[in-house]
């Protein structure tokens, strides 16, 4: 976190400039956090705590939520689909990003630019535009070869890994051109190929913006939900079509589903805060260019 | 998870990492310069095959079933289905008739909800971001806090929130009701017209963490020499932040308005967690409108009819926008 060096300001600041600041943020952190306060003290909360009007303290402290939810709805069995699916999407994503963005950082060819401009531009895809005919397609394909891609973790994780190529090429691809190109010649004169050089010494250099593309893929794989709620049947159900089916419904424990959720939320929360500065620092590089 | 690539790399460079002559003996077919012009082509190749196979081919597809009377019976054999000329489209357009009447209303509360979502998310994302650029105490505690809700996994904030604007049971009916007395019984939160606001509300809590990200991450990139240059001649903080920061902001900003738009604009999650498959009327966002008359009704054609629509609106507003704001950006360098 203390990475990015803070700007002490050139002038004294006026007052109205603190206490606007003060008034604002307090505000701020009072509309970030309520939710997450929510979150925390009704997973702690007795079934009666949640069931009546809401209470800010909660009459009594149990951790039963957190004992039951995992046999109110097969929340392990979701989970480890969820890990599932999101550790493959991450790596592969990562690895076929590392070569993408290596060739375009380190070759100059003819279609570079069409390429990232082709790769960046399915951002914007509307995620409904494409799913009707993947849906359609996974079906077909499983039809005429029997690969099952339609309902399995296989068709999740080549779909999700594409999800987070396009930013992750592009910052990498920031992250590789800041690394002098002087390293890798060296590398070369000294025996190693072009892929000696890349791993030798880029993707060292680079761990900073690997580990960053890391935490986005995986945090873009462990949240999403229209395809997965499309595409998946009960074995292979994750923990975002799980938990929303359950929440929907019309008798809901929701001090069980608040428990579940902080359950799911604190790895990828603590992560992203643990690495958080390599994830600004890569959208820096990002933003430079 | 990085550490496998090292290891991996040392083992993959080994047998051929030693003199290139030894390199030339193994594989002499290929000409060495051959494979210099190929090489960018090998490492694109799987980044190329998968965007093909999950994004570009399947878009074509999509344009090819619109113009196809695509229905449940014939999903397993799709290419026998009736093709139907624009008639997928026509029906969409008509305005009158319940389709696309339907259609067309989910279209304005999608635009009505987006430019509120984004307007406030940028506001808030930009206040927060220049109030935070200089340093006090507890700011990098407040930085985490304030990137939390980009953190939590989408569904879990989303079912926090649902849970927040139930009508008996919730904190937002508590505090208005029981608590400030601002309304006389405990208004739905979760269908009828409120279901808008509920939306706006959790959509903007969700986005503006992002706005600040990279709004903070664009205040780096400002030369200080260029505050202290306004201070020395005489400009004050209101001041420095108007000449300055905003200014300077506006590339960052150029590219996190359009990304911001087609997040909030193509956003199914938020919708699809809080009211499940059917959105109240006042809040039936356009891509859980296309889902539903896709999947309820299971009219694929039409459903891609409508989604090709989306796509071409789309389009056409980031060529607009990106037109219009980077010629504004050149003239203010020229």
């Amino acid at each position: 976190m203390p990475r990015i060096p803070a700007q002490p300001s050139p002038m004294a600041q006026p007052r109205s400039f603190v206490w606007t600041r003060r008034v604002v943020l307090t505000l701020l952190l009072i509309f970030v956090l309520v939710p997450v306060y929510v979150m925390l003290s009704s997973s702690l909360k007795n079934l009666q705590d949640v069931q009546g009007s809401f209470r800010w303290i909660p009459s009594g402290l149990t951790v039963k939520p957190y004992v039951d939810i995992w046999k109110t709805i097969p929340l392990a069995h979701y989970f480890m689909n969820s890990l599932i699916v999101s550790v493959s999407a991450t790596l592969f994503s990562v690895a076929v990003a590392i070569f993408a963005s290596y060739g375009v950082s380190r070759y100059r060819f003819p279609g570079r630019r069409l390429f990232t401009v082709t790769v960046l531009s399915t951002q914007m895809f509307p995620g409904i535009l494409f799913l009707l005919p993947l849906y359609l397609i996974f079906v077909n394909i499983g039809n005429s070869t029997g690969i099952t891609l339609n309902g399995s973790r296989l068709g999740l994780i080549i779909t999700y890994l594409t999800f987070s190529l396009p930013f992750s090429i592009w910052m990498l691809v920031g992250y590789f051109d800041s690394i002098p190109r002087d390293l890798d010649e060296a590398a070369k004169v000294d025996g190693c190929g072009p892929m000696g050089a890349l791993f030798r010494v880029v993707v060292p250099a680079a761990v900073p913006g690997i580990v960053a593309v890391c935490v986005y893929a995986f945090m873009t794989a462990w949240g999403e939900v229209l395809f997965a709620s499309v595409m998946t049947n009960e074995s292979t159900r994750t923990l975002a079509v799980g938990l929303r089916e359950y929440a929907t419904q019309n008798d809901v424990y929701w001090n069980q589903v608040m428990a579940a959720s902080l359950v799911v939320s604190v790895p990828v929360v603590a992560g992203f805060l643990l690495l958080q500065r390599y994830l600004v620092a890569g959208l820096t590089a990002g933003a430079v260019k | 998870m990085t550490a496998t690539a090292p290891p991996r790399s040392a083992s993959e460079a080994g047998p051929d990492s030693g003199k290139s002559a030894g390199r030339g003996r193994l594989r002499p077919r290929i000409p060495q310069r051959l494979r210099n012009i190929a090489l960018p082509y090998l490492l694109l190749l799987p980044a190329l095959a998968l965007e093909l196979l999950i994004h570009i081919v399947p878009m074509v597809f999509g344009i090819l079933i619109s113009f196809k009377s695509l229905t449940l019976f014939y999903i397993r054999h799709w290419s026998s289905a009736p093709w139907a000329g624009f008639d997928n489209y026509k029906i969409a357009v008509k305005i009158h008739q319940p389709i696309g009447q339907a259609l067309l209303h989910s279209f304005w509360v999608t635009i009505a909800f987006t430019v509120l979502s984004v307007g406030l998310s940028w506001l808030i994302g930009t206040a927060a971001a220049i109030l935070m650029q200089d340093t006090f105490r507890g700011r990098a505690l407040l930085r985490a806090i304030f990137l939390v809700p980009y953190a939590l996994p989408v569904y879990a904030a989303v079912i926090t929130w649902t849970f927040m604007f139930q009508q008996n049971t919730g904190l937002v009916n508590h505090v208005l009701h029981d608590q400030l007395h601002v309304t006389s019984d405990k208004p739905f939160w979760l269908i009828g017209g409120n279901s808008f606001w509920a939306l706006v509300i959790v959509s903007v809590w969700k986005s503006w963490p992002f706005a600040f990200l990279a709004l903070m991450a664009g205040l780096q990139n400002i030369p200080r020499e260029l505050y202290e240059a306004a201070a020395m001649d005489g400009a004050g903080v209101w001041q420095q932040i108007r000449k300055i920061t905003m200014p300077s902001l506006r590339p960052v900003n150029q590219v996190l308005v359009l990304v911001l738009f087609l997040w909030t604009f193509n956003d199914f999650n938020t919708p699809y967690v809080m009211f499940g498959q059917s959105a109240p009327h006042q809040a039936d966002l356009i891509s859980i409108h296309i889902y539903q008359s896709s999947f309820i009704t299971w009219n694929f054609g039409s459903g891609s009819a409508m989604s090709v629509l989306l796509l071409l609106f789309l389009l056409l507003v980031t060529a607009v926008y990106l037109l219009i704001t980077s010629r504004r950006r050149g003239d203010a360098d020229a």
